[in-house]
């Protein structure tokens, strides 16, 4: 049956409201999501050029880049093996509570960031049910570097296993069957014929599980205790500069952060397009 | 953890790796988020009923809870609206930038809360762009409930656009030929057969930028100036309580927070399943 | 309502979808536009229906009592339309689906609740669904939904209704019983219809009239029984019912030389299977002789299929009655004689 975009339909409003509904869309998200983008560039470059550069000659917002690369270097692998773990055990098998278990994996996006880094305060925070173990062995995770990690784990770990969940239930299991059938191992199998069917859905939910976790704030910001150079990521060292009025430095390490989220727009325009087209093809296929 | 697979019953499935990858996953889970969220919930309990009650109902607490309510309302009804039309206009015209505005939609997804916050903020204040021309009129939009609800359609925007987007897509031409040849008018045609027919989608993107709105903390704290009583929500709300070693309050109003996180996640999952079915219902 | 189609060429970029299509149809009948898939039968009917946009490049006029309606929208056409997949609307029930057209019309227009509710049940009464009207379109089979969709589009008295392959998606039992019932239908309630079908059955079945259409191009209009009986050309009797395929040549004295060499000069000859009959081998009438291959006799007639005594890879077929057949005492593997019982040439041959 067709939809619109196979046809070229006679159904269609007459000039003037299309004019009326597009003006008012671009309006819109001219308003609302292009022109606060542009004002992260803007007060950057307030003070000029020089300003700009100047404000990451600071051993801060230094410290704060290089903590948010680490997190993000422990955080997204952790959660890609997480991912296929969990889509893997979801679509290969048939058990008791699996809509329970994808509920489950689903609650991060429910649930506030601040009460996602909350949780692991009062886990392990000086008062927590592990404070006493941990004081006593002398390791720290609240206000350090470990709490970070664990509470942008929790707020991004969804990510690849929503993206792959989907597309291995549609792929089936045929493949690997078959694979299984002539010898292959489990792992062999994995590699050779399940990763190459799901890399760009890998790609893209690692793409977004990135860029949530360099930029989550809520969440870190609960755990990190602030400690300038030592528990400050970049929102919160952008946090900490906007606070202290030194607005420049604060958009100028925002504009690494928008850039950092254009090109995550880029390249999950360009996948999407091939994510959906695999899916595409799979269906054709039945 | 050690769990017994017999008492998940799997299908006699000749992949291997069920317990490698189960094993994993309920482990991952349970570190991560089962014990954490039990955590909280064990808190609670330890207060005992009364001072659960009493930190979750005092004045503050309560104004907190009104203000993100409502402000979140708002925010996603204006979502809803608006991003009715964006879709609309993404999935049925063509117009100069189109592939721009359609990958810029995802914006407030992928910037930082707290970029999205300054940024907001320096826009809508006394010398900002938005605030030079709003507050002469008389609008003053930071340190207002306005602000925050303009922060939380920023960050709300993406999730009905993108659930809608599918469902505009899927629609058949057919219906609305149908509709035509019986007489209807364009609107009357929209109003009667396209809109019913997407609804479920739009109750769902109405869902889940509500359910974001809610626990929004970000991209509204810098905005919204967090005078307690009038401007200050309930994630900051916590955050303040934490800061003053007032577990016990901050555990409450977590706790609240949460359950009402669960209601929504069952609610928009429910609608994800009746979208669903309307889907399978066609295919026949 | 007269309609009048007056040298409709429509192009989709550079394709010719229709090619200078001139037709009148009569108020009250039942046309079939009948074709192979891409013949542009569809395209046609969308344009009466005021379905298809219209180009630049598109010529010609669609004359609805004298108006020319190419520019009208198809919500001020008056015409009822039924789709293929019947495009029911899933989220209403079968009353309201039915009831939709009277419930768009204009303020001054629009029945009050009472006479929707009238009109609708006398409809149902009319598809027999009565006790169906609280149903949605999923609860019902294909025939069921057809129907609805028919009486949805008569629901608002349309001055011609058009039917875009109706019972296409429908089980051949089904689809049967449905376009008989159509046809008492359409006798009864005497609207203009246009049915667009490729299935030639149907077509000689229920139409009045038939325009055989290929290629954007008319190749005859007619009744069912001109077009089976005389068709104007090759394609037409290619496409209805099954046809031999001869060549050869009118020798002196009229004598028929069926050889099965193909020369350019031979003429080709288009015989009906029951045109033909079957002859004893020896007979001075036969034109030529053939193997019996097969014999099938589950059917009104005989089916009986031969291949050329020269040639393995020609085949014939002959269509005789049983009672002929039982006269002739014809055995698989037996030579005949083939005889024609007439002939039929489209290169200016006589017919014999």
């Amino acid at each position: 049956m067709k939809t619109f975009n196979d046809a070229k339909s006679t159904q269609n409003e007459s000039k003037w409201v299309q004019f009326l509904l597009i003006g008012t869309a671009v309006l819109f998200l001219l308003v609302m999501l292009v022109v606060p983008l542009i004002t992260i560039f803007i007060e950057a470059f307030r003070k000029g050029v020089e300003a700009y550069f100047v404000s990451f000659n600071d051993e801060y917002v230094l410290q704060a880049i290089k903590l948010t690369f680490i997190t993000a270097a422990i955080a997204v692998p952790l959660n890609l093996v997480f991912g296929v773990c969990a889509s893997w055990a979801i679509a290969k098998y048939s058990f008791f509570g699996k809509s329970l278990l994808i509920t489950l994996i689903d609650l991060p996006f429910a649930v506030s960031p601040v009460i996602s880094g909350f949780v692991y305060v009062l886990l392990f925070g000086a008062q927590g049910w592990f404070g006493h173990w941990l004081i006593e062995h002398d390791v720290q995770i609240i206000f350090a570097v470990p709490g970070i990690v664990l509470a942008t784990i929790f707020v991004t770990f969804p990510f690849v296993a929503r993206e792959l969940i989907p597309l291995m239930q549609e792929q089936g299991n045929d493949e690997e069957q078959a694979a299984l059938l002539l010898g292959a191992s489990g792992f062999q199998t994995f590699f050779k014929v399940t990763l190459p069917n799901i890399k760009w859905g890998l790609l893209y939910g690692v793409i977004l599980c990135n860029a949530r976790a360099m930029g989550e704030f809520g969440a870190v910001s609960v755990v990190s205790g602030h400690i300038q150079g030592v528990t400050n990521t970049m929102p919160l060292q952008v946090e900490i500069l906007y606070n202290e009025y030194n607005f420049v430095a604060a958009f100028a390490v925002s504009t690494l952060l928008a850039i950092l989220a254009l090109f995550t727009l880029l390249l999950k325009y360009m996948l999407e397009w091939k994510v959906a087209r695999d899916l595409a093809k799979l269906k054709t296929d039945e | 953890m050690r769990l017994n697979f017999g008492m998940i019953k799997r299908s006699k499935s000749p992949i291997p790796g069920f317990g490698l990858t189960m094993g994993f996953t309920i482990f991952y889970l349970s570190i991560i988020v089962l014990i954490p969220i039990v955590a909280l919930f064990g808190e609670a309990f330890s207060m005992g009923f009364d001072e659960f009650i009493r930190a979750t109902t005092n004045d503050r607490v309560v104004a907190s809870y009104k203000l993100t309510f409502l402000t979140s309302l708002i925010a996603a009804l204006i979502n809803t609206f608006f991003g009715l039309i964006v879709a609309w206009c993404l999935v049925r015209y063509t117009f100069w930038g189109k592939r721009v505005f359609d990958a810029i939609v995802d914006l407030p997804f992928a910037l930082p809360t707290a970029v999205s916050g300054i940024a907001l903020t320096t826009l809508y204040s006394h010398q900002g762009w938005f605030g030079q021309i709003l507050e002469p009129l008389g609008f003053k939009i930071v340190f207002t409930p306005t602000g925050i609800t303009i922060a939380l359609i920023f960050i709300g925007l993406p999730f009905v656009v993108r659930t809608l987007q599918p469902a505009f897509e899927e629609l058949e031409v057919e219906q609305e030929e149908a509709s035509a040849s019986l007489g209807a008018t364009r609107w009357q045609t929209f109003y009667k057969v396209i809109l019913p027919t997407v609804f479920p989608a739009l109750l769902t993107g109405f869902a889940l930028s509500f359910a974001r709105a809610l626990g929004e903390y970000g991209s509204v704290v810098f905005i919204a100036g967090n005078m307690p009583m009038k401007t200050e929500i309930s994630t900051l709300l916590i955050i303040t309580k934490l800061e003053q070693y007032d577990y016990a309050g901050a555990t409450a109003i977590a706790v609240v927070m949460l359950l009402i996180s669960f209601v929504m996640l069952l609610l928009i999952n429910m609608l994800q399943r009746w979208s669903a079915k309307r889907k399978g219902m066609e295919a026949i | 309502m007269t309609i009048e189609i007056k040298n409709i060429t429509k192009y989709f970029g550079n394709f010719i979808a229709l090619n200078n299509i001139n037709l009148n149809i009569v108020p009250g009948e039942l046309l079939a536009l009948l074709g192979p898939s891409g013949s542009g039968k569809t395209t046609l009917l969308r344009m009466i229906a005021g379905l298809e946009t219209v180009e630049e490049t598109d010529i010609g006029e669609i004359l609805f009592n004298d108006v020319n309606v190419a520019h009208k929208k198809i919500d001020e056409r008056d015409i009822g339309f039924v789709f293929q997949h019947y495009a029911l609307f899933r989220h209403m029930t079968v009353f309201e689906n039915i009831a939709f057209g009277l419930r768009v019309k204009p303020k001054k227009e629009r029945p009050n609740n009472e006479e929707i509710t009238q009109k609708v049940n006398k409809l149902l009464k009319l598809i027999q669904l009565d006790g169906f009207a609280s149903r949605f379109p999923w609860q019902l089979s294909g025939g069921q939904r057809q129907r609805v969709a028919l009486a949805r589009a008569l629901a608002v008295e349309p001055k011609v209704l058009l039917l875009d392959e109706p019972f296409g998606a429908l089980d051949a039992k089904v689809r049967t019983d449905l376009r008989k019932w159509l046809k008492e239908l359409q006798t009864q309630l005497g609207i203009t219809t246009i049915l667009v079908t490729h299935d030639q059955e149907e077509a000689l079945e229920v139409a009045d009239r038939i325009v055989v259409i290929s290629h954007g191009k008319i190749e005859q209009v007619g009744t069912p029984q001109e077009v089976f009986h005389n068709p104007a050309n090759e394609f037409v009797i290619n496409f209805l019912g099954s046809v031999n395929l001869f060549h050869g040549r009118v020798e002196e004295e009229g004598r028929l030389n069926l050889s099965h060499s193909l020369d350019n000069d031979d003429t080709k000859f288009l015989i009906r299977p029951h045109e033909l009959e079957m002859v004893s081998k020896s007979s001075a009438d036969a034109i030529l002789l053939a193997t019996v291959k097969h014999i099938q006799l589950a059917g009104s007639q005989v089916k009986v299929e031969l291949t050329h005594l020269d040639n393995e890879q020609k085949n014939i077929l002959v269509e005789v009655s049983h009672y002929e057949f039982n006269d002739k005492n014809i055995q698989k593997g037996d030579v005949v004689g083939i005889r024609p019982r007439q002939l039929r040439t489209f290169e200016g041959g006589a017919g014999i």
